[in-house]
C-alpha cells in the first residue's frame, strides 16, 4: 500500500512516504505540525480514538459487572473476599505487555486478548471500592431498615448498594482512566486505539503523530473523569447535602 | 391503617402487648441477658423499660420484632405470637425509633417518611399526602422540609423525621430505642413535651428504653425497671415506683429524691386546694399557676420563706393557696397521682 502511494505521488516536489506533501514543520519534524494533524483527523487520528473509547467502555463496562457481582457476592458471604482480591490482585500486578504476551497464544492477536487484559486491571480497584463502600453504610441505617422490615434483598438495593455509590463511582474513576491509558498498549496485539499512531510514530519518530495521539489519549482520561465527577453529582445529591458524609 | 392483624380498635388503633415469661440466653454466657419476663402493657400506653446497663432492656424491646429471637416463653401483641407472624409483616407494622434515628442518608426526608408505606405498596398520592401530614404533626414544615437530606437537619430535627418514618404507616405499636439519647437537654425536653402531647391524641401502645430514671418518670404510664440479668425488678406506675419502690436496688435506682420526684407527676391543679385568701390579704405571696408540679410548688414556697403560695386560674385570678403542709400531705396519703389524660 505504501509503495503504491508513493509511486502515485511521485510527481509532487518532496513527498515522505504516508506523510503526502509534506509541508516545511513535518519535513523538519517540528514539535507539532496542526496543518498535519487536522488533515489526519478523519483517516488517522478520529478512527484511533473513537476505537479507543470503544476499547474502554467494553473493558470498563464488563469489569464493573464483574466486580459488582463479586462485591456483593463477597459482602454478603465474606470468605469471598479473599480469593477474589488475592486474584484480582495477581492480575493487577501482572505487567501488561507480559499479561498480552501471556493471552496471544490462547486468544490469538485479537480485541478479546485486549480486552481480557485490560478488564482485569480493573477488577481490583472496583472490587475494593464496592467492597468497602458497601461496609460503610451506617450500622444505625441498616438496623432502621431492619427494624422496619425491609428483606435482605430490599435492603441490598435500596440502602446498601445507593450509598456506596460514592465509593463505586470513585472506583470506576480510577478504573477509567487507568484503562485508558493501558488500552495505548493495546497497539502491541491490534491495529486499534490511540496507541497504533504512537507505535507508528515511535518507528518513524514523527513528532507530530506521536504527540497528537498521546495528547489525544491524555484529554480522553481528564474528560471521561470529569464527566464521572458531573454524573456522580447528578446521582448523589445527598452526598453533598450539608458538606457531612 | 394498622397492619398488624387483629389490632385494637381506637382511631388509630393500638394493640396490647404481653411478655410471657421471655427469656434471652446467649450461647456461651452462663446469664441470661433477659429473665423470665412478664409484663402486661395495655393498649395505648407508654411502657418505659429502664435499668442499669446489663438489665436486657434494649434486648427485650428488639425481641418484640424479633431483631433479636427469643430464646424462651413468647411475646404477643393482641393475642397473637410475634413468632407466628411472618418476620417482614410483622416488622412493618410496629413503628421503629432508634437513638441515632438510622435515617438513610441518600433519601430526603420525604423518602425516609414514605419508606413502610412504599413497602406496603401504597400508591404516590397517598404517600405524599401522608408525608405532608406526617410532617405537620411532628412539627416540621411540609413545604421546606421534605426534599432536605438527613445531613441538612439538626440532631432534633433528625429524630423528628425519625419518629414521623415510624408512625407512618399508622402502627398499633411502637419501639423507640433511647430515641431522645443523643439530644441536647433543652431539645430533648421539648422532644419529650411534644411527644406526650403526639401520644394523647394518638394513643398507640409504646415501648420505651431509656437508662434515664427521670426521662422513665415523665415518659411512662408504667415503668418495668430491670436489674442486672434481665430481671424484672418492678412494674408499676411512676408513681407507684416512687412511693413505695419494691425493694432496696429500686429505692436506689430511683434515687433519694424520689419524693421531689413524686411531687414533679402532680400539678396544683391536680389536688384540692385551700380557698384562696380573701382579697387583699394575699398582696405580695407567691403565685403559681394550675399547671406548677407540686416540686416546683415546694421550691417556691421554700424560697419565699416558707409563705403560702396563691394559685392563679387561666384567666389569673386566684383559684385556691397552697401550703408546705399540704404539699408534704399528698406524699403520705399517696394523693400524688399521674395527671389524667386531660386533652
Amino acid at each position: 500500500m505504501i509503495a503504491s502511494l508513493s509511486h502515485s505521488l511521485i510527481t509532487a516536489q518532496t513527498v515522505i512516504p504516508k506523510f503526502g506533501h509534506a509541508d516545511d514543520c513535518v519535513r523538519q519534524n517540528r514539535t507539532f505540525c496542526w496543518g498535519w494533524f487536522s488533515d489526519h483527523w478523519d483517516d488517522v487520528f478520529q478512527p484511533a480514538l473513537l476505537d479507543h473509547i470503544k476499547l474502554t467502555l467494553i473493558a470498563v463496562v464488563v469489569g464493573f459487572a464483574i466486580s459488582i457481582a463479586c462485591a456483593i457476592f463477597a459482602y454478603e458471604r465474606g470468605w469471598f473476599e479473599r480469593p477474589f482480591s488475592v486474584f484480582a490482585g495477581v492480575l493487577y500486578t501482572i505487567p501488561s505487555l507480559a499479561l498480552f504476551q501471556l493471552l496471544v497464544p490462547v486468544t490469538g492477536l485479537t480485541e478479546l486478548t485486549v480486552e481480557v487484559a485490560l478488564v482485569s486491571y480493573t477488577l481490583l480497584i472496583l472490587f475494593r471500592n464496592t467492597l468497602t463502600g458497601l461496609r460503610e453504610v451506617p450500622e444505625d441505617a441498616r438496623d432502621a431498615a431492619r427494624g422496619m422490615g425491609l428483606t435482605a434483598r430490599q435492603m441490598l438495593w435500596r440502602v446498601e448498594v445507593p450509598l456506596a455509590v460514592p465509593a463505586i463511582i470513585a472506583g470506576v474513576r480510577v478504573a477509567t482512566v487507568t484503562v485508558i491509558s493501558l488500552a495505548t498498549v493495546a497497539a502491541f496485539v491490534v491495529d486499534e486505539g490511540l496507541g497504533a499512531p504512537i507505535f507508528a510514530a515511535l518507528q518513524s519518530s514523527f513528532n507530530t503523530e506521536f504527540i497528537a495521539a498521546g495528547a489525544l489519549a491524555v484529554l480522553l482520561a481528564l474528560l471521561a473523569d470529569a464527566l464521572l465527577v458531573g454524573f456522580q453529582r447528578l446521582v448523589t445529591p445527598w452526598a453533598r447535602a450539608g458538606g457531612t458524609r | 391503617m394498622p397492619a398488624v392483624d387483629g389490632s385494637a380498635g381506637g382511631e388509630g388503633g393500638a394493640a396490647e402487648l404481653v411478655f410471657d415469661r421471655v427469656t434471652k440466653r446467649y450461647p456461651g454466657r452462663s446469664e441470661p441477658a433477659v429473665n423470665s419476663l412478664s409484663l402486661v402493657v395495655p393498649a395505648g400506653e407508654i411502657c418505659v423499660l429502664v435499668g442499669p446497663s446489663g438489665g436486657g432492656k434494649t434486648t427485650a424491646m428488639r425481641m418484640v420484632n424479633r431483631l433479636i429471637d427469643i430464646t424462651d416463653g413468647d411475646i404477643t401483641i393482641d393475642g397473637n405470637s410475634v413468632r407466628d407472624m411472618e418476620l417482614t409483616r410483622l416488622r412493618r407494622g410496629i413503628g421503629y425509633v432508634i437513638q441515632q434515628v438510622g435515617l438513610f442518608p441518600h433519601m430526603d426526608v420525604a423518602g425516609n417518611i414514605g419508606t413502610v408505606p412504599r413497602l406496603l405498596d401504597w400508591d404516590r398520592a397517598r404517600i405524599s399526602r401522608r408525608v405532608d401530614e406526617l410532617l405537620e404533626l411532628v412539627g416540621l414544615d411540609p413545604q421546606q422540609d421534605r426534599g432536605r437530606y438527613p445531613a441538612e437537619l439538626s440532631g432534633g430535627q433528625r429524630q423528628r423525621v425519625g419518629l414521623a418514618r415510624a408512625l407512618a404507616a399508622d402502627p398499633p405499636l411502637m419501639l423507640m430505642d433511647e430515641p431522645f439519647g443523643a439530644i441536647d437537654p433543652i431539645t430533648r425536653d421539648r422532644l419529650q413535651n411534644e411527644f406526650l402531647r403526639l401520644h394523647r391524641e394518638l394513643r398507640k401502645t409504646v415501648i420505651f428504653v431509656t437508662h434515664d430514671v427521670d426521662e422513665a418518670i415523665k415518659m411512662g404510664d408504667r415503668i418495668a425497671i430491670l436489674r442486672q440479668g434481665g430481671v424484672l425488678a418492678q412494674y408499676a406506675t411512676p408513681d407507684e415506683i416512687l412511693a413505695s419502690p419494691a425493694d432496696d436496688f429500686v429505692a436506689s435506682f430511683v434515687g433519694a429524691d424520689r419524693g421531689l420526684k413524686r411531687l414533679s407527676l402532680t400539678r396544683l391543679g391536680d389536688v384540692e386546694l385551700e380557698p384562696p385568701p380573701p382579697n387583699g390579704a394575699s398582696d405580695g405571696a407567691p403565685t403559681a399557676t394550675e399547671a406548677t408540679s407540686l416540686r416546683d410548688a415546694l421550691s417556691l414556697m421554700l424560697t419565699n420563706g416558707g409563705r403560702a403560695l396563691v394559685v392563679l386560674g387561666a384567666d389569673g385570678r386566684p383559684v385556691g393557696s397552697v401550703t408546705v403542709d399540704m404539699v408534704s400531705a399528698t406524699l403520705s396519703n399517696g394523693g400524688g397521682r399521674r395527671p389524667a389524660a386531660s386533652a
